[in-house]
């Protein structure tokens, strides 16, 4: 046997026939079936039009109302019926909603459902977030996932793998999403196209598990079919800790074939901010000091974790958001959220000037919980800034990590997290 | 479906994505008819009401990249949109389109050269594009998206597998 990437030994594992090479189509069986309140109607509608009787396997089925949750208006609210009905009908346990749930991906993790050598299948693109858990999470559409709760698989093409290997340790401020977005900006937003980001090496020890969500999460801006991170004793930590599959991590063999390789002292990085209008135009936070903020917003399904909140805390602790800007947080999942709460975080931020929402994709994709009018312009911990994304076509989204935009809210404008005291001062 | 799909051409640029082909608010619709008057509107705010039936896309690199939905070929299909050539197409929009019947080309000579507002045809027995004295030849269709395209869509596709 061929030595094997991570990729194509998980997906070996789960395909019809034993095997997975790089190049070959396969059938997969995932894990976990996940899809939301956006992407879940029109599947239910197509697993309806195929005739399936029931689904494959109702346990193994996560249905997350999280795009327009709460509901912000009667069509919305159509569309987390039709989830809610739906699981009830087939009998999903896994059904979430406000009060109880969060945005999929994070929630996802909480639940135990993503671990060591997982497979997911996502109606979202950034299911390529299990990828933090030494798992594979692959994003499909709508009816292909319709597919896979009437049959429990999908055809796919093995995808050719690219080895990013960290080495260092990342300096202040510098955190999960500046390790992606200097990946994004080196190889563009299709330069892992057909291809699995796998992620190792010395340097991810210093990546928590939170981090490394952020990591994986974006790999989708890369273009990537998929996304995977070395196991190791952190992955193991929070995977007993959540009761996740916990099996000796699933590594690459001496020799496995890469496309190509990617390395990244974590040591040289600095802060990074993407400019609009794509994840792929990363550049130093200095490059961008002094352009103005009307609103920041921390949270989504990369950078809404616990992690974050206690970053942004630490930068508003004693401050305030500067007069005109609106700062918007959104802890990624009620656990996150009363965690947060119980951390005096949640109160730090509302001191400073923040609305602290209810875990929700809210204005991330451009859905509600902050929309941006004409000429608007917003620093996010989100992972998308393409035209329009949050927001009227003429308003434009950098992305940065939480410390980056916390400062942003403080001063009013984009600036270095360790210059903050100085500006702060000078104004 | 038919081999032969004939329309006028619509050019468009690179990292043409979800975003822009329909904006997320607008995701909580999911009917054609409500989507249709949306596609492109990111972009284009006029091509819903330019669309004619059949009309064939020429555009750039990583076409349909970023966000999921399948509410984008929704709303390109109810457009009238017949087929897409492109550079290169990001992976989950390329199976939804073909999941739904839209068939993707990529074909970056033909991308490139298609004229706007003129007729092309494309073949998909021979995954090749024609306009005027023209002709390309597209990437091969692997088996799996033949098959799928042949039967109408993935809904037709799995319907007839499960009633077997």
């Amino acid at each position: 046997m061929a030595a094997q990437t991570i990729t194509e030994k998980i997906l070996a594992a789960h395909a019809v026939g034993g095997t997975a090479l790089a190049g070959e189509t396969v059938t997969v069986r995932p894990d976990v079936v996940l899809l939301n309140d956006v992407s879940g109607p029109l599947a239910f509608e197509g697993f309806e039009e195929m005739g399936a009787a029931r689904p494959f396997d109702p346990q193994r089925i996560v249905l997350v109302a999280d795009h327009f949750a709460p509901a912000p208006n009667i069509a919305a609210a159509g569309a987390i019926r039709m989830t809610r009905d739906f699981a009830a009908r087939h009998g999903i346990p896994h059904y979430y909603e406000p009060g109880n749930g969060g945005i999929e991906h994070t929630l996802l993790a909480e639940l135990g459902m993503v671990g060591h050598g997982s497979v997911v299948f996502g109606a979202d693109s950034h299911t390529c977030t299990a990828g933090a858990f030494n798992a594979l999470g692959i994003g499909f559409g709508s009816t292909d996932l319709a597919a896979a709760m009437a049959t429990g698989q999908l055809w796919m093409r093995v995808p050719d793998s690219i080895r990013v290997e960290l080495t260092g340790r990342p300096g202040p401020y510098v955190a999960g999403k500046d390790v992606i977005l200097e990946v994004i900006r080196r190889i563009g937003s299709d330069g892992a196209a057909d291809a699995s980001l796998e992620f190792g090496g010395p340097g991810l020890a210093s990546l928590p598990v939170d981090a490394r969500m952020a990591v994986a999460n974006m790999a989708v801006e890369a273009g990537a079919d998929t996304c995977v991170l070395e196991g190791d004793a952190l992955s193991a930590a929070r995977n007993a800790a959540t009761g996740a599959p916990n099996g000796p991590p699933v590594a690459a063999d001496p020799g496995a074939s890469y496309r190509h390789r990617i390395a990244i002292d974590l040591g040289a990085l600095s802060p990074l901010v993407a400019r609009p209008p794509s994840p792929a135009n990363g550049v130093p936070v200095e490059a961008l000091r002094g352009q103005r903020v009307d609103q920041v917003y921390i949270g989504n399904c990369s950078n809404g974790t616990i992690e974050d909140l206690r970053q942004a805390a630490a930068v508003l602790r004693g401050r305030h958001v500067a007069p005109g800007v609106r700062l918007v947080v959104v802890p990624a999942t009620q656990r996150i959220w009363r965690q947060a709460l119980a951390e005096g975080l949640l109160d730090a931020l509302a001191a400073a000037g923040a609305a602290v929402s209810t875990p929700t994709c809210g204005a991330c994709f451009g859905g509600h919980m902050g929309i941006l009018a004409a000429g608007e312009t917003a620093i996010a911990t989100t992972n998308r800034n393409y035209r329009g994304r949050m927001g009227d076509p003429d308003s434009q989204v950098f992305l940065a990590n939480a410390w980056v935009a916390a400062a942003a809210a403080v001063a009013g404008e984009i600036v270095p997290p360790d210059a903050l005291r100085a500006v702060v001062k000078a104004a | 479906m038919s081999a032969l799909l004939q329309g006028r051409v619509h050019r468009f640029g690179d990292e043409v994505n979800t975003d822009v082909i329909l904006p997320g608010r607008y995701l909580a619709l999911r009917r054609p008819e409500e989507l249709r008057a949306h596609c492109l509107e990111g972009l284009d705010p006029g091509f819903a009401d330019r669309a004619r039936p059949g009309d064939i896309l020429a555009a750039g690199r990583n076409f349909g990249c970023g966000s999921s939905r399948e509410h984008a070929v929704v709303a390109l299909r109810a457009a009238g949109v017949g087929a897409i050539v492109a550079v290169s197409a990001a992976r989950i929009f390329y199976r939804n389109a073909v999941n739904l019947g839209l068939p993707v080309l990529i074909c970056p000579e033909a991308a490139a050269a298609l004229k706007a507002g003129e007729p092309a045809t494309v073949d998909l027995a021979t995954a090749s594009i024609r306009q005027g004295d023209r002709t390309w030849q597209a990437q091969p269709l692997g088996e799996e998206v033949r098959a799928i395209l042949a039967a109408g869509g993935l809904v037709q596709r799995v319907r007839a597998a499960l009633a077997a």
